[in-house]
């Protein structure tokens, strides 16, 4: 392959540039994997051991931090706030986003070029500046301290992109399709969800994980919306616990691991389509 | 003529159907507090409740009156000092990862997805992580003591003249995996003629990249460098868990956003929140993001190259 950036055969100047290079990836590498795998192995520790050695192993294995937390500190139900309304929003986010991406990519209508423009416009504003009219919003609904504030507030942030990805690849189905449908007398119902959406599913796979990641991480609503313990989503629970145990570097590093670790197992499993995911929905 | 009529109606009604559960919730939760934060930045505030049309006089304090001017220009300061270290190092580093991962330098299957993975973890979590390896008995001053560069030990968020810079390099440690992976896309979609052209016409490493990459990923780059504005705007999470909301030691690592959340929710200084001058940084927020992004996309478009 000749485009490839191969050590052999290269000149000098190259073999120095590519020496270099691999430094450089092989330390961000190492600077990515070593703080995680210490975080992981000081959730063993005691705090005493984390502050006087904290490179050294755990002397012994036990999963009582991981209960105390899980458990005694709430973390269950925080995963599983985090979880019902990540769920939720994706549902309604997917559900609207692809109705509105069918019917703007579709039709031909006036006010088609005018919707596109307004659902688009929604990736550019940044939705941390409108907390105060939210915030007011979200009083006059009556659903202040309720999951639904939150749950509405990120189904509109990620119906935007959503729509903008869609109608992109429901352009590229050809009419054919749909007008044999059509003259089959289907419904414009049924052409929706039984003809495109099928054909659409890998952009949904994309959509989902694009939007899923900072759903589920969002730290700012929640924050501002979320004040009853009961309802707090697992960044929020995380702060929380961490105000209140400053000093627990033991219980830190655990509650720490609680957030990390699960996005990091699935991460494993499904990295080839998060990679895929994220990278091409940026890129359109 | 009413058949006609008819079959329009119903086409409209299955349109409306279709866009306006989705067009509704965009509209209420994004479109209208755009303009709700335009007219409310023009009248004076107790709480929650509305007093009197001031006009632009809440825009006036925020530039001229002590403590809003100081610290506002202070915590634009440091969007700026975030902007370009961002797009400085973060983005250059970014396209040099994305370049070699596209050419397929040795390891980099591996490297593409380990890149990657911190982008995943909420930033939350990632802060109280450095902010924890950061602190005066943590884990990096330990480090430095035992391989012996113990003078360089220091308390890294508590110094002021640094802590912005600390934490803009925990928030590039977490994002560079980003760019790195939209370069190499945008690379590997560059036509496979072009750079096979270049190679036989005895093109080498450096003017392949710096001639036919480059030029022909800008928009590309065009997309990158508006995320790192917004992104660079919209600093909050980072500074509220690793120095909080004050944006302490003594506001050196106050941002616009942490100053706007104060503002809106607890003042500046006095403690009660103040929803005239938060709208009206609020505006301020929305108007550079909306500049800069239409600036760059023009300045951008001018060096774009058609294939």
């Amino acid at each position: 392959m000749i485009n490839n950036m191969r050590f052999r055969n290269a000149s000098t100047g190259k073999k120095i540039f590519i020496i270099l290079i691999q430094i450089v990836m092989l330390g961000y590498i190492v600077a990515i994997l070593y703080p995680l795998f210490n975080m992981i192995m000081s959730s063993f520790k005691s705090t005493r051991d984390i502050i006087r050695t904290p490179l050294a192993f755990p002397t012994e294995f036990s999963f009582e931090n991981y209960r105390f937390i899980w458990i005694e500190q709430n973390f269950g139900r925080y995963f599983l706030n985090s979880f019902l309304i990540t769920l939720t929003s994706m549902i309604f986010v997917i559900l609207f986003g692809s109705m509105a991406a069918f019917a703007l990519s579709r039709y031909k209508f006036k006010l088609n070029t005018l919707t596109y423009m307004l659902f688009l416009s929604g990736i550019m504003l940044p939705l941390k500046a409108a907390v105060i009219p939210l915030f007011m919003i979200v009083k006059t609904l009556n659903i202040m301290n309720h999951p639904l504030s939150v749950t509405l507030v990120f189904i509109a942030m990620g119906i935007p992109s959503t729509v903008f990805i869609l109608s992109g690849f429901m352009k590229t189905i050809p009419d054919a399709l749909e007008q044999a449908a059509r003259i089959d007398g289907c419904s414009e119902l049924r052409i929706y969800s039984q003809i495109i959406m099928p054909i659409c599913m890998p952009s949904i796979a994309l959509v989902t994980i694009y939007n899923a990641v900072p759903i589920w991480n969002d730290f700012f609503f929640p924050l501002v919306f979320l004040r009853d313990n009961s309802y707090k989503t697992l960044p929020l629970g995380l702060q929380n616990f961490i105000g209140q145990y400053s000093t627990k570097w033991d219980l830190l590093f655990t509650g720490l691991c609680i957030a990390i670790v699960p996005m990091l197992i699935m991460y494993l499993f499904m990295s080839k389509y998060f990679i895929e995911g994220m990278t091409a929905g940026a890129v359109k | 003529m009413t058949a006609k009529f008819k079959k329009k109606l119903i086409k409209n009604l299955w349109i409306a159907f279709f866009i306006l559960p989705g067009l509704s919730i965009v509209a209420i939760f994004i479109l209208l507090p755009l303009f709700m934060s335009l007219f409310n930045s023009l009248f004076s505030w107790n709480q929650l409740i509305k007093v009197e049309y001031i006009g632009l006089e809440n825009f006036h304090k925020l530039f001229t009156e002590y403590p809003y001017n100081v610290r506002f220009s202070n915590a634009l300061g440091n969007n700026i000092k975030w902007f370009c270290c961002t797009a400085l190092i973060q983005n250059s580093f970014g396209l040099l990862f994305g370049y070699c991962l596209s050419r397929k330098i040795a390891g980099s299957e591996i490297y593409k997805r380990i890149f990657f993975v911190p982008v995943l973890f909420s930033i939350i979590a990632v802060s109280f992580l450095w902010g924890l390896y950061l602190r005066p008995n943590g884990m990096i001053n330990y480090i430095l003591q035992d391989i012996g560069l113990g003078h360089l030990k220091r308390a890294w968020l508590g110094d002021g003249s640094i802590a912005t810079y600390v934490i803009i390099a925990v928030n590039i440690w977490r994002w560079v995996g980003f760019p790195s992976l939209v370069f190499m896309t945008a690379i590997d979609n560059i036509p496979i003629e072009c750079t096979e052209a270049a190679f036989l016409d005895g093109a080498n490493e450096w003017q392949m990249f710096r001639k036919i990459v480059v030029p022909l990923i800008v928009p590309t780059i065009t997309i990158i460098m508006v995320l790192t504005i917004i992104g660079s705007l919209n600093v909050f999470e980072q500074i509220y868990t690793m120095t909080g909301l004050d944006g302490s030691p003594n506001y050196a690592t106050d941002t616009i956003s942490t100053l706007f959340y104060r503002t809106a929710f607890g003042s500046v200084d006095s403690g009660a929140p103040e929803i005239g001058m938060g709208s009206a940084i609020a505006v301020i927020i929305y108007i550079l993001t909306f500049f800069i992004s239409i600036l760059s996309i023009v300045i951008n478009n001018k060096k774009e190259v058609k294939l």
